[in-house]
């Protein structure tokens, strides 16, 4: 197993609802040899203002680059927005030096600097760059042959091309290699790189709600056991308002929305308990049920 | 805000004067970072046509977004409802054939459009929650108290007095923070 050593950057979406993701992604991290360590005074990434102060968004990022370099760490974000702006800050003030030394003047209120001396991945890029997806599958004790799931990997992770350029955005593969890793057989599905419809809550809940409701349906069209996300703001979407969903448009899924990490825990041989299925609000009853038969059936 | 938002739309609907077209708005925005290829858009659609908020939205059609810019229309484009429904998936950025930015060009418009006072209530909130603790929301004490017995580890106590400071200089940050003060008075 690789030893790979990062800042965990938690962005503010995982500390303030979305614990479950955070629990199952330290300890599936721990045990596959990659060592976090706690940024520091980090703050938003800046994501959620860009719409309202490009500038803002920037000294933001740059802000948390800085603190990083301090520590002479590179970034783990769980978070496919921080990953994104992060990624994208860094590339944009190392390439034009006019705006690097615009930006560095504000940091310079607070006595950072920003040079350009670190990288930030998001979980799935270490899962498959730092660990390797053979020791994903390697480290799997407990296959989970019974399912078959859904991916949803979610626009940051992806999109825009060029300043990410992580995987491919039109036929993503390093997420379905991570769930088929675990034992599980991915689902194809209709429009799978989709919106998730997240960014535009609160300013139209209802077209945020159908664009979460089409995914829904087209998982459930092809009988997915389980939908798989790697972003926070993509999972409130389909588990924290699945229900609202479904009262809003009179349907009923009980597709279960389970984290990355949660799926690979389970496969690593960890319980339920210890990966917070219990945070989670549709019901995986069902589901976990499913997985202890198979289990069964595996042993015999 | 935009749950009926229909401006758009309608203002398309009206008679476009010469009088109200900005003929050099176009330039400002291809000095701004993000819509600096604004004028290679040749109006194929590509944009609108793969727009997931597009298929929902009665009004919110990129591609128009770009065609008013471009024409000058800015006080409609500026005070449009629609102009803050984008979802920034980016999908259109990644398919202009012509390599826009399609995406970045909203946000210029948007950030513009905020530069004059318009600012969606959830932006406020996130803006006033950055100065005031570093993030985005406000995470209640309780859920900070909550980690301890989730088995995870306190979370790093932010620096807002430093990210204050590497705010200061920033007239939008100001314009919001004056107004919470005024606000908060009231």
């Amino acid at each position: 197993m690789p030893n790979s050593k990062y800042l965990i950057f938690l962005g503010c979406a995982i500390p303030y609802r979305v614990a479950a993701y955070e629990i199952s992604a330290r300890k599936v991290l721990a045990k596959l040899g990659v060592e976090l360590v706690e940024m520091p005074e980090f703050n938003c990434c800046g994501l959620p203002l860009d719409p309202v102060s490009h500038e803002t968004m920037l000294i933001l990022a740059a802000r948390n680059l800085a603190l990083a370099e301090q520590q002479g760490l590179n970034i783990l974000t769980l978070c496919p927005g921080c990953a994104g702006t992060l990624k994208k800050v860094n590339k944009i003030l190392k390439e034009d030096k006019a705006l690097r030394e615009q930006i560095n003047g504000h940091l310079k209120e607070s006595g950072l600097e920003f040079k350009g001396t670190i990288t930030t991945k998001h979980l799935l890029q270490v899962l498959k760059e730092d660990v390797g997806i053979d020791n994903v599958k390697n480290a799997v004790v407990k296959p989970l042959n019974m399912l078959n799931v859904a991916e949803h990997n979610g626009c940051h992770i992806l999109r825009p091309k060029a300043y990410i350029g992580f995987d491919d955005p039109e036929d993503p593969q390093t997420l379905k290699a991570l769930i088929e890793a675990t034992g599980a057989t991915c689902l194809d599905y209709v429009d799978e790189t989709e919106c998730c419809g997240a960014p535009s809550v609160g300013v139209s809940d209802k077209v945020a709600l159908q664009l979460a409701r089409d995914k829904l349906n087209h998982v459930k069209m092809v009988n997915a056991q389980a939908l798989i996300t790697i972003c926070p703001f993509c999972h409130i979407m389909y588990d924290t308002n699945e229900l609202r969903i479904e009262k809003m448009f009179n349907e009923v899924y009980g597709i279960p929305v389970l984290h990355y990490p949660q799926l690979l825990g389970l496969a690593l041989g960890m319980t339920p308990e210890e990966l917070a299925f219990n945070e989670l609000r549709v019901s995986t009853k069902k589901l976990l049920e499913q997985v202890n038969e198979g289990a069964k059936i595996n042993e015999q | 805000m935009a749950e009926n938002a229909v401006a758009v739309k309608d203002a398309m609907k009206e008679p476009i004067r010469a009088s109200e077209l900005d003929p050099k708005f176009k330039y400002q925005l291809i000095k701004l970072h993000g819509s600096e290829k604004l004028l290679k858009c040749f109006q194929c659609g590509t944009c609108t046509s793969d727009c997931p908020v597009a298929r929902y939205s009665d009004s919110y059609r990129p591609r128009t977004l770009i065609h008013m810019a471009r024409l000058g229309l800015k006080d409609r484009v500026l005070k449009s409802d629609t102009l803050w429904l984008c979802a920034a998936c980016f999908t259109c950025t990644d398919r202009c054939p012509q390599g826009v930015e399609v995406a970045s060009v909203i946000r210029v418009l948007r950030n513009l459009a905020a530069e004059e006072g318009i600012v969606p209530q959830v932006f406020k909130d996130q803006c006033s929650s950055v100065l005031q603790s570093g993030y985005a929301y406000k995470i209640s004490e309780l859920r900070l108290k909550k980690r301890d017995t989730l088995g995870l580890p306190p979370l790093p106590k932010g620096n807002p007095e430093s990210v204050q400071k590497s705010l200061k200089g920033v007239s939008f940050m100001k314009n919001m923070e004056n107004k919470g003060e005024n606000d908060a008075k009231q």
